[in-house]
């Protein structure tokens, strides 16, 4: 592969210590090096911005996402950013776009490059369908891919924790990623997804889970535990009980002080708290409803345990997708909205309705201002990740908006003059003035997914890094950001540059080439697991497919031909 | 004697996946645990007549169909289709996921019409679900849990043998340990099908009254049972108040819905308000429903074509990005507008389901069938390509009636090409032809 040189840009690798600086960044066979050749090929990025390629640790873009498409027509055709979204008929080089919310999968690819992502982690596919999301990542061109796996609400899961067993729960766990190619473990409103399935749910962290003697709090600790004896390269990631309840935030800080006691296997979180701009109410009502991120901000800066996202909040249409299938049911209730629900047997609940979130309403206008607090208040960029929770929040292709918003007091200020009144007394973002400078909107979206995750070769521009590179039309030290917000937009919103694993896939923002990406899975169970063990545990399992499962047990794991360019990490064993 | 275990039957919906196939010879010689449709399906090619060589007409309609080799099929039927101005390709549901994904290249190169069997069958349920969504679950949830059965305007017993023994009245599951002791029985339907001589509860209703059945039973699960007559759907309402009653004392009910809901007057309309009879009883209870799929991938139809082109079905390229709109865009829409001059269908048989109108017009244009045996279709065809039989002699995916992907097996070899491979040959030959400004 072709070497190329990127002169003259301005530097930002946090990971590496590079803060704005004029450094060369050499590539080599898809690798950042330390120098190449003379005959290597030189980008000249004339004083424009130069980052590690975007990294999404959290969207939802395979799998369950594509009912959401066959339910939403109409998102096909809707283009509110012209380039990023809405009918694109295809090139010699680009098959045809569709879709906002819930774009095609040659679109995701597209569009992510075209904003200078270059890996994204699918948050929520039970093993039984991760063939499904296996197809739809092939499909999706350009970035690197990797899955979060729900076993939150899972029989196995639950029966072991409830028998005290933690080798069978160790073994399941590393079993259920090799059976998805999965790389880590997700948890959803933790036991609710069981109990939903006869309309139930779970109310907060000690409650009973219908069917299993356990609680969500045995749940997280269960599976926490499990996770750091497996040594695995991300932590439990969570999506807490009481998702967008008003009033739920004694549930999350429950959830953060439970998981106090958990001792990291590596230099990481022990968890990962998911849009955490949900997690984040006071109040009883809706009517008395109002921020809480003074309280989590406040845990967060204290603790360093877990990390979070924002789960920003974009305005506009959104599409929510879900293994929490009772909020769901409550959301389409409350909004008269369609719904979609989907029990998989024995390991999750979910379920797909359609919001839209408008500026003019207080609870929107609360909630939106809620994700930016979070992210202001906790002083260490580290702790945070910049997501939206696409397309739950918003659309991926806003991500730019949200850097912005960050990155601008007055920006917000202009946002938030055309709030109702009565958004006033139950928010703090106009009292807030910190800007996040270009170092710390590096971390949030590229340095820290990638070492939250665990992905050493992402994130960040030293030698050995994947070669994923980004440069933006922007020059640091020319702009200001605060003021010229909507010019930076534009620019976060088509690369100048993206390369990914080498290559060019990006250029004035439109795509130059359609390399495939990489799977990144994780493989603890080959080495991790002795074979008395396995031996037990596949004796179980064998059992409860043949009395409970649809599907038989030499069908369900997902076959080699659905991964076929794989990178496949075997965590040390301890 | 090598016995290939738990092996995909690429029939129904069903996708029963526990088949045990002998092979001897590179024969199929006996298929253990399939019905007998499945079992016709599996060694269907020792018993159909299967499409031996590639053939073409050479001289319009009226001439035989003369054998041909591979290249030459597959070069008409690029040329066809380069020179077509409307050109539109269906089916595509008895095949794998692989080659649906190709069929979609095909269809976005040639600027085509696409669509599948939902075009007869299940398209309303896509836009039902358009409307109001689709609360479902996986058939193995069903088995545990389900306490009510409700088999609603379709007929399991012969379209789908094995579907209550597995998955629904008579499976034992999780909470439902003594399988049929545990689950009510529903048959919805106007004739007295041999499904339901089996059922607790038998709701006959007059043709056509579905919608107004459905909108009765959301009144009584509402609390509005007063406003209703006497009689609804040609019943008494004490059937009516019967099968509510059912509905509510259940702990987990589904409904399983076949063409007699997405056929039948009111089409979507009905599905759409099955998706709100639903939602309205998981207030107290839970309720789900699944379509009784046929062609047993035309469920990966609607994924493929979903996550590919945004749309599942009724797909038009001719602008170039892909434009929905069934009632206009939809195969029997175009066909009766009589718009449509080249087609091609793989793995389905419109000839045989087409409405009279639509099938007169597809003797009229150049037609190209893909297809591993000999039907209806094959008569009007210009070009027929003989493809392997996925799940028998190829593997790739398919999409179960409750969206569960199941990779099928290859078990025998085959000198046919595949689908995927086809498809595959076509498109090279498309974007071969329009670079040498074939068109
Ligand atoms: S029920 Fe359907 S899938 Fe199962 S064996 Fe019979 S035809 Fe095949
Ligand atoms: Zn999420």
């Amino acid at each position: 592969m072709a070497e190329i040189v990127i002169k003259n840009g301005v530097v930002y690798d946090p990971k590496n210590g590079v803060d704005g600086e004029k450094n060369e960044i050499c590539i080599k066979d898809g690798k950042i090096v330390n120098n190449v050749g003379v005959g290597a090929k030189v980008i000249d990025a004339e004083g424009c911005l130069v980052l590690p390629g975007g990294v999404d640790g959290h969207t939802h873009c395979a799998g369950k996402i594509n009912t959401a498409r066959i339910m939403s027509p109409h998102d096909m055709r809707y283009s509110p950013i012209p380039g990023l979204s809405g009918p694109e008929p295809g090139t010699k080089l680009l098959r045809p776009q569709v879709g906002y919310n819930t774009p095609n999968t040659h679109a995701i690819g597209y569009r992510y490059s075209k904003l200078g992502y270059t890996t994204i982690a699918e948050a929520a596919i039970t093993p039984m369908m991760a063939r499904h999301m296996h197809e739809e990542f092939e499909s999706i061109p350009i970035l690197d891919k990797l899955a979060l796996v729900l076993l939150g609400s899972n029989w196995q899961v639950m029966q072991y924790i409830q028998d005290g067993d933690s080798e069978m729960l160790k073994s399941y766990m590393a079993w259920a990623l090799l059976a998805s190619r999965g790389y880590g473990v997700k948890v959803v409103n933790p036991g609710g997804g069981s109990s939903w399935t006869w309309g139930k749910n779970v109310t907060g962290i000690d409650d009973k889970v219908i069917d299993f003697d356990v609680t969500p709090a045995d749940i997280l600790i269960g599976l926490a535990e499990a996770n750091e004896a497996l040594n695995l390269p991300h932590s439990i990631h969570v999506h807490c009980n009481n998702l967008g309840v008003p009033g739920n935030i004694p549930t999350t800080l429950d959830t953060m002080k439970l998981l106090e006691k958990v001792k990291a296997s590596q230099d990481r979180q022990v968890m990962h708290l998911t849009h955490m701009q949900f997690h984040s109410y006071t109040g009883t009502s809706w009517m008395d409803f109002a921020s809480g991120s003074d309280q989590i901000a406040d845990y967060v800066n204290k603790h360093d345990h877990l990390t979070f996202d924002m789960g920003q909040m974009i305005f506009g249409p959104a599409m929510t997708m879900t293994a929490d299938g009772p909020t769901e049911y409550r959301n389409a209730r409350m909004f008269g909205a369609k719904w979609s629900n989907y029990d998989q047997e024995l390991e999750d609940a979910g379920g797909i309705v359609p919001l839209s979130y408008t500026p003019q309403h207080f609870a929107h206008a609360t909630m939106w201002s809620i994700g930016l607090e979070l992210a202001l208040l906790v002083k260490d960029p580290w702790k945070v990740m910049f997501t939206t929770d696409n397309p739950n929040g918003g659309a991926f292709v806003n991500y730019p908006e949200g850097q912005v918003l960050l990155m601008s007091d007055k920006k917000r200020q202009e946002v938030i003059a055309g709030f109702p009144d009565m958004t006033m007394d139950r928010i703090s973002l106009p009292n807030i003035d910190r800007e996040l400078d270009w170092g710390e909107m590096t971390v949030m979206t590229r340095s820290m997914p990638a070492k939250m995750l665990g992905l050493e070769e992402k994130g960040h521009l030293g030698a050995g890094a994947d070669a994923d590179v980004a440069i933006y039309d922007l020059k640091p030290d020319k702009v200001d950001v605060s003021v010229q917000h909507e010019a930076v937009k534009k620019a976060l919103s088509f690369a100048k540059y993206t390369i990914k694993g080498g290559e060019v896939v990006v250029q004035d923002g439109d795509i130059t080439a359609l390399p495939k990406g990489k799977v990144y899975w994780v493989n603890a169970y080959e080495n991790g697991i002795v074979q008395a063990e396995k031996d037990r545990l596949i004796t179980d399992l064998e059992e409860r497919f043949k009395k409970y499962y649809s599907m038989q047990f030499s069908n369900y794991m997902v076959e080699d031909a659905y991964v076929p360019r794989p990178v496949e990490i075997r965590p040390e064993v301890a | 004697m090598p016995v290939i275990k738990d092996v995909v039957c690429t029939f129904c919906g069903c996708l029963c996946d526990d088949l045990e196939v002998t092979v001897e010879d590179n024969k199929i010689t006996k298929v253990g645990k399939a019905c007998k449709l499945g079992r016709a399906k599996t060694m269907g090619m020792f018993l159909h007549e299967r499409i031996e060589k590639p053939m073409i007409r050479k001289n319009g309609k009226n001439s035989e169909l003369e054998e041909c080799s591979y290249d030459e099929a597959i070069t008409k039927a690029a040329e066809i289709l380069v020179a077509a101005k409307r050109p539109m390709s269906y089916g595509w549901c008895s095949t794998s996921c692989e080659a649906i994904e190709k069929a979609v290249v095909l269809a976005e190169v040639t600027g085509s019409l696409f669509d599948s069997t939902a075009n007869v069958c299940h398209g309303p349920s896509a836009l039902a679900t358009q409307e109001k969504g689709a609360p479902s679950c996986s058939l193995g949830t069903a088995k545990n849990y389900a306490d009510l059965i409700i088999f609603w305007g379709c007929n399991p017993v012969h379209a789908h043998p094995r579907h209550q023994t597995r998955y629904s009245t008579m499976a034992k599951g999780a909470f439902t340990p003594n399988g049929k002791k545990d689950k009510k029985m529903v048959v919805v339907d106007p004739r007295n099908t041999d499904t339901a001589k089996k059922a607790d509860l038998l709701i006959q209703l007059t043709p056509g009254t579905d919608y107004v059945l459905i909108e009765a039973l959301r009144a009584i699960v509402n609390g509005h049972a007063d406003v209703l007559p006497d009689e609804i759907a040609g019943l008494p309402k004490a059937k009516v108040m019967e099968l509510a009653d059912m509905c509510k004392a259940s702990k987990f009910g589904i409904i399983y819905f076949g063409m007699g809901i997405t056929q039948t007057r009111g089409r979507y309309k009905s599905g759409d308000n099955v998706s709100s009879l639903l939602s309205d009883l998981t207030q107290t209870n839970k309720f789900v429903m699944i379509g009784m799929r046929g062609h047993y991938n035309v469920t990966g139809f609607g994924q493929v074509a979903a996550w590919e082109t945004g749309f599942p079905m009724a797909i038009d390229f001719s602008r170039g990005s892909a434009y929905y709109n069934p009632g206009e865009t939809g195969t029997n829409d175009v066909l009766m507008r009589k718009e449509v001059d080249a087609f091609i269908t793989g793995a389905a048989d419109p000839g045989a389901h087409f409405p009279q109108e639509s099938v007169k017009h597809l003797y009229k244009i150049p037609a190209i069938q893909v297809d591993g045996y000999a039907n209806p279709t094959t008569e009007f065809s210009d070009v027929v390509i003989p493809a392997a039989i996925a799940g028998v002699e190829c593997d790739g995916t398919a999409y179960r009636m409750d969206g569960q992907p199941i990779r099928m097996k290859k078990l025998i070899e085959t000198t046919f090409k595949t689908d995927e491979e086809i498809l595959t040959e076509i498109i090279a030959k498309v974007h071969e032809l329009k670079e040498n400004g074939g068109a």
